[in-house]
């Protein structure tokens, strides 16, 4: 099933990147697709019927709104802190526990936490992610999970595991 | 409205020198790697400008293409620094 | 009009490069530097694939700046990803007026 859903993946994306549909061409993008779908199948999608759920899709959205708007207020973040004479940093490297299980998941915050203002994601070990962050607020364990993760891991516990 | 592309298209080629001066000037070695990251994601930008100056689509290809090339390249650098095999 | 929106959405991008590229340059030790230039290239860049969107309209050469989007955030994030965790085993030092080092006893 999951050499099925990748299959589909690799043909749309193939579709919209040359936007022809003549017989040839869809053929070529069939052979093509299959040939990448026999390769890397394994490794992606231990549960495809996910896709099936429109509830995720709906949260999907509400992820996607929120990760746009986080993304342009770190590029504002980024400019105060880079234009400002005096450079205000206080860089260090912090700890905070994830909750969410899936391998899927966790890539999917990681590279919400790398395009949030301020935080870049250095290493996963066990549960526990390690971040580098360039103005740390507060000394608090509980508050700077709560700063750095924000919203992300239950709209992202909500859509993908 | 051509001229003005032109001028963003300098300004672009002005910041890939930024990205040559932290190459050549950086005191390590991992930034030196952070200024060919940046370079590989900047050229994705004038390949667009190029596209809509020129009314062209193809460059865009090429714009794709850049950018899976220069994140092998980067991976490649990555696994380099901390010291592993390639198939690791 | 089209014309217009294209224009603006491009120089929008071209400023945030340039904030990137700043960074890049002033911006003390590596970490910073990365942090700064990966956030603001990758938006820059995008939203000069948005202006190219908005420039062809929607249709072949539209929708493969569309698809190059993507792309662009899940490598860029990957690529800083990999690099700030090799440069940490290669040894680089953090800047002097770092606070916290969590990751020093994780690694041992």
């Amino acid at each position: 099933m999951r050499y099925v859903a990748l299959f589909i993946l690799s043909m749309v994306f193939w579709l919209l990147i040359t936007f022809k549909f003549s017989a040839a061409n869809i053929a070529a993008g069939a052979v093509a697709s299959a040939i990448t779908a026999a390769i890397f199948g394994r490794y992606y999608f231990y549960n495809v019927y996910k896709f099936l759920q429109p509830r995720r899709w709906v949260w999907f959205i509400v992820y996607l709104t929120t990760f746009i708007w986080a993304c342009i207020k770190a590029n504002f973040d980024v400019a105060y802190r880079v234009l400002h004479p005096a450079m205000p940093i206080r860089p260090g490297i912090v700890k905070v526990k994830t909750t969410l299980q899936s391998e899927f998941a966790r890539t999917l915050l990681a590279n919400s936490i790398t395009m949030t203002p301020g935080t870049i994601t250095v290493d996963i070990i066990g549960d526990e992610m390690y971040i580098h962050w360039i103005y740390i607020r507060s000394e608090d364990p509980a508050q700077y999970t709560r700063m750095v993760i924000g919203r992300f891991e239950e709209y992202i516990k909500k859509f993908a595991e | 409205m051509t001229s003005f592309l032109n001028i963003l298209l300098y300004l672009q080629i002005a910041l890939c020198a930024a990205c040559l001066f932290r190459i050549i000037r950086g005191p390590t070695i991992p930034d030196r790697m952070v200024g060919i990251d940046i370079f590989g994601i900047l050229v994705v930008g004038i390949c667009g400008i190029i596209s809509v100056q020129t009314d062209k689509a193809f460059i865009l290809d090429i714009g794709i293409a850049w950018v899976i090339l220069s994140f092998i390249g980067t991976l490649t650098l990555a696994k380099y620094l901390s010291g592993k095999k390639l198939n690791e | 009009m089209n014309d217009m929106a294209a224009i603006i959405l491009i120089s929008v991008g071209v400023l945030f490069n340039i904030f990137g590229c700043i960074g890049l340059i002033r911006l003390p030790d590596m970490y910073n530097r990365l942090q700064a230039a990966t956030k603001c290239v990758t938006l820059g860049c995008c939203s000069i694939l948005l202006g190219v969107l908005v420039h062809f309209g929607i249709g072949s050469a539209g929708f493969r700046a569309l698809v190059a989007i993507p792309i662009l955030f899940f490598t860029a994030t990957v690529a800083a990803h990999a690099l700030v965790r090799g440069a940490y085993h290669f040894g680089t030092k953090m800047d002097k007026r770092s606070v916290k080092d969590d990751y020093r006893e994780a690694v041992k």
